[in-house]
């Protein structure tokens, strides 16, 4: 179940070749591996192989059957891929599968834009530098699930809510005795949810990007600069074709993680209004802890999986030519 | 505060006896000359943006400060006075436990990580495995499988072996969660341990884990508590297993949380103060750790 890239640098400079390390002293240098191997294998791929086998069976909680599975609860019958049947032509999880590519696609593309302003900005040396940068990863750190409730509650409710509140002041500031009072999370449902994860994820893109504009080497851009190149220029010839592969990097983990968005969906929205906000993670736990199809929700999970591993394997062929890079610096 | 914000001068694939120290530290200073001074304009751009993303955090902590009735005016009253009652009806209303179950899971996890991490790390880095690469990059796929996707099985054994609502289980859960990133890190760390050092020890005829505690653990110290703390932030944080695995005894930060809402009538300056009080050890664990974020949120990839 993974997606292992085949990483592309020769390593020969730290591995003695295996041919000429005897039996023994190879399972001298395994030893102290195998405790985290063997654990990560049993707790993240076992569960893996279980839901795919689960996908393949007939099997709600409301209605069990007769035949038992692995002693962990009773199937009616083997479905063989009904239940990936019902994922691709039910309305409901096809248009999970949009709420998630749209959320995804403006969360990572949004987050990266703001992220690489942020990053040019804090490039340069200006005063209070340092702690700009403390206060920009704030939203990061806040609890995922404290900052959901912050922004439904704090931000946008639409009685006392700051943004709401904000308009009412300018409105009065002009003169009018009432600004608009706007219901952002029904009204705007999606928006509103990409807004509050933008606001969390900018800082980690800010981060990755800012990484990569300090590790430009030096001699490069004062060479520029005595060729009397223009920022604009600088920037569209030298800096961006280097940061290229730290824009690669944080779009794609950017990506993994923003499509597992949970915290924000059941906090901010449920889904709703109606299955507006439902992505795939949240509808899998509806389908899993709401209407108990363990089969269907089994093969929603396996999809979610083979769309990730699709991401990842982008992700990483780019962490193994980052190395690379750093390597050869 | 340091300028100098991260460390890219260290290459983890190199052979580290090949390095001078004195070659990283004047690469670093080059470096720390070569960034251009702000104008004024870009400057207040700068810091525009920058109190414009942090405002909400603000608002947040202000509001937590508040009276309720001062916290549901619309607009809303910045200069009313402030209070400490809400962290006091948080408290009141047993947000202790909760924050002794994260606390428990995210403390033992990180260090359960650690013990497994750091082994396996030596011997990704000091004294390789054969194909070492293919291990690091299978560690690293387990981190791209979305935990949804194994909810249900875990959830079904968990049930099985009666480790339902127990705080052991979040452990096990985010021990696994965090093992790759802490393999990566350390693995970038130990491979800068100078090599010299270590072979000296082994003449000395030191065990593995004599080097591990009398060599390895004083340098790569400061690599191993910037672990923590990632290991420690994304435990702390993590919120779709505790939700659907734990009920009322093992719930941790998180659920607390999400379960003040049902409250009747204005709860808004309560539930700032308990976002803020939860936000807290994250936010300072983050703080101290900022210079090393970078390298656990990229897993390692950037330095």
């Amino acid at each position: 179940m993974s997606a292992t890239a085949p990483p592309a640098h020769s390593t020969d400079a730290l591995v003695a070749p295996a041919h000429t390390m005897s039996r023994g002293e190879r399972w001298r240098r395994r030893g102290p591996l195998m405790p985290a191997l063997v654990f990560t294998i049993i707790v993240t791929q076992i569960p893996f192989l279980l839901t795919i086998a689960i996908s393949t069976l007939h099997w709600n909680v409301l209605q069990p059957g007769e035949k038992n599975f692995l002693g962990l609860g009773n199937y009616s019958a083997f479905a063989g891929l009904d239940n990936y049947v019902t994922v691709f032509t039910d309305t409901r999880l096809r248009n999970a599968v949009v709420n998630t590519v749209v959320l995804t696609a403006s969360v990572v593309v949004i987050s990266l834009l703001l992220g690489l302003l942020l990053a040019v900005l804090l490039d340069k040396k200006f005063p209070g530098r340092g702690i700009a940068r403390t206060l920009l990863i704030a939203p990061f750190l806040v609890m995922p699930v404290a900052s959901a409730l912050l922004w439904k509650h704090a931000l946008y409710n639409p009685d006392y809510g700051l943004l709401n509140g904000a308009l009412n002041w300018l409105w009065q500031l002009f003169g009018a005795d009432q600004g608009p009072t706007i219901d952002f999370v029904s009204k705007f449902p999606m928006p509103a949810v990409i807004a509050a994860l933008v606001w969390q994820w900018t800082p980690f893109m800010m981060l990755i990007l800012l990484a990569g504009l300090q590790s430009q080497p030096g001699d490069v851009l004062e060479a520029a600069k005595i060729d009397r190149a223009s920022g604009a220029q600088t920037f569209r010839f030298i800096t961006l074709p280097h940061l290229r592969q730290y824009l690669e990097l944080s779009a794609l983990l950017g990506s993994i993680y923003v499509l597992q968005t949970f915290d924000a969906i059941y906090t901010i929205t449920q889904g709703g209004p109606g299955s507006a906000t439902t992505n795939l993670p949240y509808e899998i736990y509806l389908t899993m802890f709401r209407k108990y199809e363990y089969g269907e929700a089994a093969a929603a999970g396996v999809v979610v999986v083979v769309g990730t591993i699709i991401v990842a394997t982008f992700a990483l062929r780019t962490i193994s030519s980052l190395f690379q890079a750093e390597g050869n610096r | 505060m340091s300028t100098e914000t991260v460390d890219t001068s260290v290459n983890p694939f190199a052979p580290a006896p090949e390095q001078e120290p004195g070659v990283t530290r004047r690469r670093r200073k080059a470096k720390d000359d070569a960034a251009a001074t702000a104008g004024p304009g870009w400057s207040l751009l700068a810091w525009v943006l920058t109190l414009l993303f942090f405002a909400p955090v603000a608002w947040m902590v202000l509001t937590s400060l508040h009276t309720e009735a001062d916290a549901a005016t619309n607009p809303p009253s910045i200069f009313a006075g402030l209070t400490l009652d809400n962290y006091a009806a948080v408290f009141d209303r047993g947000i202790a436990t909760f924050l002794i179950n994260s606390a428990t899971a995210s403390i033992v996890s990180t260090l359960l990580v650690l013990a497994l991490a750091i082994p396996a790390a030596y011997a990704l880095s000091i004294k390789p495995v054969e194909k070492w690469t293919d291990v690091m990059f299978f560690f690293l796929s387990t981190k791209f499988l979305p935990p949804i996707a194994a909810l249900l099985p875990i959830y079904l054994i968990v049930k099985q072996v009666g480790m339902l609502d127990n705080v052991y289980t979040l452990v096990l859960l985010y021990t696994s969660m965090n093992l790759p990133i802490a393999v990566w890190m350390m693995q970038s760390f130990l491979a800068e341990v100078p090599k010299e050092i270590l072979e000296a020890a082994q003449v000395d005829g030191a065990g593995l884990s004599r080097i591990l505690i009398s060599i390895v653990a004083p340098v790569t110290a400061p690599g191993i508590a910037a672990t923590s703390l990632i290991c420690f932030i994304f435990s702390w944080n993590e919120f779709m297993f505790a939700v659907n695995l734990t009920a009322t005894r093992a719930s941790t930060a998180p659920i607390f949380l999400v379960g003040f809402i049902s409250s009747q009538g204005l709860f808004l300056a309560k539930l700032c103060a308990a976002a803020t009080v939860v936000s807290l050890p994250v936010l300072i664990a983050g703080f101290a750790a900022q210079d090393k974020l970078v390298r656990g949120l990229s897993l390692g990839a950037v330095k």
